[in-house]
């Protein structure tokens, strides 16, 4: 996400930093550029303009312009600017008080809010232990509540429907009712898609949430979304309200623009992002850590957790006893293939380091992982143990068996070797060996 | 509600708007609101510049039409050439894909209710085996619409189920197949390259089928529309666009913006959920809903 509004404006910074002397000709090319760069991302027009028309008025000033290094004072200026257009502090849902807390989700069709109650009640149960509870109160859209019900399965939350109920209000009151009976402490109500101009839509929503009493209500936006996710924000925190925003389908090429409009109109923090297509894929919102990728500074501290997550403190102590003896075999190899691929596609963590740390040109093709993997699944135990045993009849039958050629299999081979040498000479320079600590 | 009305509904805040500098004439001011509109409607950068440039020599040769004319005529003319559909195949197999929520299924159920309208007979095949629940909610369409539908449990290869039906439709001589797929983001290469599959599995079950394949966008989208439309054409070629969801205050114009980009019909628009709001695309009021029109 970010990845071309990061481009344009890294253009731009570089154009302005290379300078010594800047005219008002320099800076209001460079603010045509940046307006550019915020429209092309989907920020919000009058939000592009306000943007510009603030950084110009403090960047034209008599200091900046007699400063010593005048363009790197722009540049700072407008990182400045986006930070405070994010807003700073991340910003965490408010349960506190007697359970269950309600969480209320809203937004227009499609905008992914079956798929957030589930990844919600996913995360809430892992990383807050809540038992929650994931209400269908969407009776609008056909085979909603089995949806819902599948999802719920997948994240390991309690599920509530009624499916003769024609009310969703009732259907809420109901859930809740029985939540506080069950032991549940959140229930999260998803709620049908609804456009802002529905007069009707709108006016039922306003009951199931007079009846839900939400501790939050999150509307939830769709990350693809242009200009008008401003006027739909707007529209619905006047007529229904909300206490923050998820932002949905927010992978790859998203532009993010509705993220940086979305506070400046609204006044109302994000709180998750949605990214991929499983259960897992919600993460709570930082917006000091989105303004670093968007100014090609990187999300170290994102990265970090993704690798902790997949941490393992027994693999570990295994893999360094390895390294240790210089047993390191190819399943080893393989089991490590395997954490990498789960942290998430190879551009997606390129893209959380700082600019100047990505490797160049690079269009990592995670898919070399899977054919890593494939060739060392075709191997029997006994090769992936002691691989110096695979001889050249052993290299075509697990060619044939991954569907690649012999060259891969002995590629492969020399990356292990390659691997397994590093390692050595990591045991025996002090203290490396930490390295995987 | 009828389309005129529901597409009238978006444009009423931007006539607000118009009607203020109304009486003001021409000047840098009307530039400005010009600009503001073709930006608000998600026309893009380049295009909003492309489009000012024009209006600006136009509005010299022509300053007794209203501005607003002006600008809509420029807007038709830069709209793609909208040749009208058919094909001799029997049945003609339609594909329909697009990202996660844009409406692909309630656009089939519509779609498919067209077609009976004109008497002519249709299957609604689910090849979306990854959703949850994809199929029941086709199948209830079919149910409701009274038009068969062939499903598979979830999990099933997409490309099968997309055999079978084109197979299935074959046996019973229906007129029209239409194949629904599971949304996806096009960044996603393993699904990219599945979509890919079950576009080769239609032509293996039928010589020549897909007969055409569209791309279902939300009408809200931003300046993702054309990357979008682009890395799902490296993978199948997309024949025709439908835009849904117009029914709101979204306009569009992205939409507009890649299929002139791209050189590909804009079909039909989603107007609403309703059994009339898939609409056949009409560019004159489509750009009018843009610029707010004339009413």
């Amino acid at each position: 996400m970010f990845d071309k509004l990061a481009d344009r404006l890294g253009q731009t910074f570089k154009n302005l930093s290379g300078k010594g002397v800047l005219s008002e000709s320099n800076i209001s090319d460079a603010m045509r550029e940046i307006r550019r760069a915020l429209l092309e991302a989907d920020v919000n027009f009058k939000v592009a303009k306000k943007f510009v028309a603030e950084v110009t008025e403090k960047a034209t000033g008599e200091r900046v312009l007699k400063s010593l290094s005048p363009g790197q004072q722009v540049v700072k200026i407008v990182n400045e600017q986006i930070v405070e257009l994010l807003g700073s502090n991340a910003e965490k849902l408010e349960l506190t008080g007697k359970p269950p807390h309600v969480i209320l989700l809203l937004g227009l069709q499609g905008s992914g809010k079956t798929t957030t109650a589930a990844r919600l009640a996913y995360l809430l149960q892992k990383k807050q232990n809540r038992r929650c509870m994931v209400v269908a109160a969407d009776l609008q859209r056909p085979a909603a509540i089995d949806q819902l019900e599948v999802m719920a399965k997948k994240a390991g939350a309690s599920f509530y429907c009624d499916r003769n109920e024609k009310d969703p209000a009732e259907v809420t009151r109901a859930a809740i009712h029985k939540a506080g009976l069950a032991y549940n402490d959140v229930v999260i109500v998803d709620t049908a898609g609804r456009l802002h101009v529905d007069s009707d839509l709108m006016e039922e929503l306003e009951r199931v949430k007079a009846v839900a009493k939400p501790d939050e209500s999150l509307l939830v936006l769709d990350g693809l979304s242009g200009q008008d996710a401003v006027n739909v924000a707007l529209e619905f925190n006047e007529q229904i309200g909300f206490s923050g925003a998820v932002l949905t389908k927010m992978d790859g090429d998203s532009r993010g623009g509705a993220a940086l409009s979305f506070r400046a109109v609204t006044g109302k923090p994000i709180k998750f992002v949605g990214i991929g297509e499983s259960v897992t894929g919600l993460e709570e919102f930082d917006p000091s850590r989105m303004a670093g990728r968007i100014l090609g500074m990187g999300d170290i501290v994102g990265l970090a957790e993704k690798a902790q997550e997949m941490f393992d403190a027994k693999e570990a102590t295994k893999l360094q006893k390895k390294i240790k003896t210089n047993s390191f075999n190819l399943e080893d190899f393989r089991k490590e293939l395997v954490k990498i691929k789960k942290m998430g596609s190879l551009n997606e963590l390129m893209a959380m380091l700082p600019k100047g740390m990505r490797p160049a040109g690079a269009d990592l093709d995670s898919s070399q992982f899977t054919q890593m993997e494939a060739l060392i699944n075709s191997m029997t135990t006994r090769e992936r143990l002691r691989p110096e045993i695979i001889n050249g009849s052993r290299r075509k039958r697990i060619a044939k068996g991954s569907g690649r050629t012999v060259s891969d299999v002995n590629r492969l081979l020399k990356e292990y070797r390659t691997m397994k040498k590093m390692m050595k000479r990591m045991r025996s320079t002090r203290g490396m060996a930490s390295m995987f600590r | 509600m009828n389309l005129r009305e529901k597409l009238k509904k978006s444009r009423d805040a931007l006539n607000r708007k118009l009607g203020l500098v109304f009486g003001e004439g021409v000047d840098e001011n009307t530039l400005e609101l010009a600009e503001e509109i073709l930006l608000a409607s998600d026309l893009g950068w380049e295009l909003t510049e492309l489009v000012l440039e024009r209006f600006r020599k136009e509005f010299k040769l022509n300053r007794d039409s209203s501005w607003k004319v002006i600008l809509v005529d420029i807007l038709e003319e830069l709209l793609p050439e909208n040749k009208s559909w058919s094909s001799d195949a029997k049945p003609a197999v339609t594909m329909v894909v697009g990202v996660n929520g844009a409406g692909k299924t309630t656009t089939i159920a519509r779609l498919s209710q067209a077609i009976t309208r004109d008497g002519h007979s249709v299957l609604m095949g689910c090849a979306d085996t990854y959703r949850a629940a994809a199929s029941e909610q086709l199948a209830l369409w079919g149910e409701r619409l009274g038009i068969p539908v062939h499903t598979s449990i979830e999990g099933t290869d997409p490309g099968s189920v997309t055999f079978d039906a084109i197979k299935k439709a074959q046996t019973l001589k229906l007129d029209h197949v239409i194949i629904d797929t599971a949304g996806r983001l096009p960044t996603q290469k393993g699904l990219m390259d599945e979509l890919s599959k079950v576009y080769r599995v239609a032509g293996k079950a039928m010589e020549g089928a897909p007969h055409r394949v569209l791309l279902v966008l939300d009408g809200t989208v931003g300046q993702n529309a054309l990357p979008q439309a682009q890395q799902f054409m490296k993978f199948i070629p997309v024949t025709d666009i439908v835009v849904t969801k117009l029914d709101g205050t979204a306009k569009g114009g992205s939409v507009f913006a890649m299929a002139r980009e791209l050189n590909l019909p804009i079909r039909y628009i989603g107007v609403g959920e309703g059994a009339d709001d898939l609409v056949v695309f009409d560019g004159r009021t489509f750009v009018e809903a843009i610029v707010g029109g004339n009413d």
